[in-house]
């Protein structure tokens, strides 16, 4: 076991339970909000089939907490056991924003859920819709405070380093960093277009199997239109947030980019296969000027490369795939929610075909978030915070075979249930009581009820 | 002492008032989460699916923000005390994961078990089950550690794995306390019989701590047992006994009451049950005051920069009233007997 290197063990630890863990709070930051939509539709129309999607996606949406929340106490506890290093160098700075992501969202967000899903009946359906608000609200402050921390880490402002340690001189400065307003607008509009995507998902799911009532139309039509919406202000935003990166983390760009050594005229690289040892790309693909064009809009503007930062620059390869996997999945949302957000406009009917490729992308999001995700993080490397501290200066000293067992638990678990998550939504699509439901859920007593028995 | 700091100066109090905070979410946490784990350890005594269900609903609205004081609870170690948190989390590495683990496996069994397959919803209880008790028993092993200050050995780690028992029987007294209160009928008769098989298990347990807990630590002996210190401790002990006793007493006349129909009484073994809860609460921060962990690092010592806590401080004395409000609300909206979970 001396062999195995803890530090790269407590890595792949960390990366495995984040990943996992994004994935939840991705769907629940905006499957909360499209609760909120549907449960004002219903309230504004009254129409029955708004109250019958809320009543179908609530369901997921709970499954889909629960996943977050779990996977997010092992975060709290990994922060420390992992990466003792960061607390003890920027805990002046991590430690306040990540103690008001637990006051202000995670209390708000866990105690409404209890009311949102079973409350109705024994509160108004005021105070309902209130509480139904409040866990939207809490899931996206949560995304709000624990983003500027992370963006924080790529572009550290506002402090000073006395004696070793991360010293605050501007909150406003720390919590606005220069890559915090495109970052946390990036991940929201994400988190919005993996949701679309699993609502027009499950929604072409259930219609494939004449399942075709007007709360499933409305789903599909539903994620088909903030999918067309949201896509091409994501491109733009993408855009935006690469060339603050350029800015800041000229590295992390070179990387995504593909370029080794600083050009003028530098080309877009399609297609390569980075080789680290010789510093040259094989096989490559490339548009010739392109990248220097979009990047400094001078068909001749210089690039630095990758070779300009010396061992400070990430691993090449898996970051430009992972922006390749990214910017593909986008083209991709971008082809397909269009061609139907206009058959829809013009009233022609779904074709199975498209229901199919509709089902297949269900998940499409989560693709591209967690590629997004590894483009910014793989490409933040060897910093923890950029300029700072490295990964390897954080790292524990916990032995690695420790971190070797509790990694393959880890793992398992994972994996078990990231497939009964998936398996499980598709089965509550499939699942007839769901088809129709009463209006009133059953063996619900009214507070008002309870009052009057226990007055008799 | 020369451990205390002025206290006068922010960089005295405000370690103090964050270790209050600390101590308040953990003891908010082994209550709250300390029913529901209980209910979980429960499950398997229930005759039928209806009563599990019922036994499930009853923490249904609960259990999130349950999970939350540990959140909060251990996230204010890692704000407010990095240096301990890495020590005490690194010395606990291989049972905190176990914990995590079994919280993760309960937390999603709780969903799973009422929407996957009707034919998997067995194994799903099974899972949730086994989540509770895991989750539990690793809490009281590493309670145990930090007790022993960490120190390895098999006899140290019999210590610990005994107070995860202890913890367990606790667990299992609180859930059975809310069910009393929660459920109505067979159920609820049979919860009375859980009571009473936890309640002697956790007075062997408190016991058994009692006397072991000074044995293993000669510090911890020293702090109880000299005098004036044994006098104005010795209410301690003597409150929790009589606790004891009132649940006794209540859990003995319960059966005949409740087959009249009459619930007088229903909330005095949870109610007790939390007062003992507090009381070993109280005597622990007093057995390891100053120490966040024993002989090695006091709680000044673990501090962070106090500018930073101030911050945080500001937020704690705005929000927490707050989050004590809405959970208050959400337990009044929720009062009563539980009902069937469907939405």
């Amino acid at each position: 076991m001396d062999s195995w290197d803890p530090f790269v063990l407590a890595r792949i630890q960390f990366a495995a339970n984040i990943t996992f863990h994004i994935l939840f709070p991705t769907i629940s930051i905006s499957l909360g909000w499209a609760l909120l939509f549907f449960k004002t539709r219903f309230v504004a129309t009254g129409q029955a089939h708004w109250m019958q999607a809320y009543q179908f996606w609530v369901k997921i949406f709970a499954l889909t907490f629960a996943l977050g929340v779990v996977s997010g106490i092992t975060m709290s506890f990994q922060f420390g056991t992992n990466w003792p290093g960061f607390m003890n160098t920027v805990g002046n700075v991590a430690g306040p924003l990540l103690a008001y992501e637990v006051l202000t969202a995670f209390f708000l967000e866990a105690t409404m859920l209890g009311i949102m899903l079973f409350g109705r009946g024994r509160v108004s359906e005021r105070v309902h819709t209130l509480a139904t608000l409040l866990v939207a609200l809490g899931t996206t402050a949560s995304a709000f405070w624990i983003l500027a921390l992370n963006s924080w880490m790529h572009t550290p402002a506002g402090f000073e380093m006395i004696d070793g340690q991360a010293h605050v001189t501007s909150w406003m400065q720390v919590i606005f960093n220069p890559s915090f307003p495109y970052r946390l607008t990036h991940m929201l509009i994400a988190s919005g277009l993996t949701v679309s995507f699993l609502l027009a998902g499950i929604s072409a799911y259930r219609w494939l199997r004449h399942d075709r009532g007007a709360d499933v139309l409305a789903t599909l039509k539903a994620g088909v239109y903030a999918a067309a919406l949201l896509i091409p202000v994501q491109i733009v935003v993408g855009d935006l947030h690469g060339l603050n990166t350029l800015e800041h983390q000229p590295a992390k760009l070179a990387a995504m980019e593909g370029i080794w050594q600083t050009q003028k005229g530098a080309p877009a690289v399609l297609f390569a296969l980075p080789d680290e040892k010789t510093q040259t790309n094989r096989y490559e693909l490339a548009i010739p000027k392109l990248a220097s064009f979009y990047l400094t809009h001078d068909w001749n503007g210089e690039i630095k490369g990758i070779a300009a930062f010396g061992d400070l620059h990430p691993p090449v390869a898996p970051v430009f795939w992972a922006f390749r996997i990214m910017v593909g999945t986008g083209l991709l949302m971008l082809a397909v929610s269009w061609f139907n957000a206009w058959r829809i406009r013009k009233g022609r009917a779904m074709m199975p075909w498209m229901a199919r490729v509709l089902v297949a992308m269900t998940f499409s999001g989560w693709v591209a978030v967690v590629s997004g995700w590894y483009v910014t993080e793989i490409g933040r490397q060897p910093w923890l915070v950029h300029g700072v501290l490295t990964a390897a200066q954080a790292a524990s000293e916990v032995p690695a075979a420790n971190i070797a067992i509790t990694l393959t638990m880890y793992l398992l678990l994972y994996v078990a249930l990231l497939l009964a998550y998936v398996r499980v939504v598709f089965y509550l699509a499939r699942k007839p009581e769901t088809a129709a439901q009463p209006l009133q859920p059953a063996g619900v007593r009214p507070r008002a009820l309870q009052a009057r028995e226990g007055a008799a | 002492m020369d451990l205390v700091p002025d206290l006068s100066q922010p960089a005295g109090w405000l370690p103090l008032v964050f270790v209050g905070v600390m101590a308040l979410s953990m003891l908010a946490y082994v209550i709250l989460d300390g029913y529901d784990l209980g209910v979980g350890v429960l499950l398997r005594h229930a005759d039928d699916g209806a009563q599990k269900d019922t036994m499930i609903a009853s923490i249904g609205p609960f259990w999130d923000a349950n999970e939350t004081w540990l959140v909060l609870g251990v996230g204010v170690l890692l704000v407010a005390f990095p240096v301990a948190h890495g020590v005490i989390l690194g010395h606990l590495y291989l049972p905190v994961a176990l914990m995590l683990v079994a919280l993760t496996l309960r937390g999603v069994a709780f969903d799973f078990r009422v929407k996957a397959q009707a034919s998997h919803k067995h194994l799903w209880d099974r899972a949730f089950q086994l989540g509770s008790m895991l989750a539990g028993w690793s809490q009281g092993y590493m309670l145990g550690a930090l007790i022993t200050g960490f120190q390895d050995g098999a006899w140290n780690m019999l210590f610990s794995a005994l107070i995860g028992l202890c913890l367990l029987a606790a667990y299992r007294l609180l859930g059975a306390g809310w069910l009393i209160m929660k459920t109505e009928g067979r159920l609820q008769r049979k919860a009375v019989d859980w009571a009473w098989s936890s309640l002697w298990l956790t007075a062997l347990g408190i016991a058994t701590i009692s006397i072991v807990t000074p044995l293993v630590s000669s510090r911890i002996f020293d702090k109880w047992f000299a005098f004036p210190n044994v006098v104005l401790l010795l209410p301690i002990p003597l409150v929790t006994l009589v606790l004891f006793v009132l649940i006794a007493r209540s859990l003995r006349r319960l059966p005949k009451r409740l087959e009249q129909g009459n619930e007088y009484g229903v909330a005095v073994p949870f109610a007790g049950t939390i007062g003992i809860m507090l009381l070993a609460f109280y005597g622990l921060a007093y057995s390891l005051f100053p120490w966040l962990v024993i002989d090695r690092i006091t709680l000044w010592q673990a501090a962070s920069a106090p500018q930073a806590l101030m911050v945080i401080f500001y937020g704690v004395v705005l929000v927490l009233p707050v989050i004590i409000a809405y959970t208050v609300f959400a337990y009044r909206v929720f009062w009563g007997k539980s009902t069937a979970l469907v939405y």
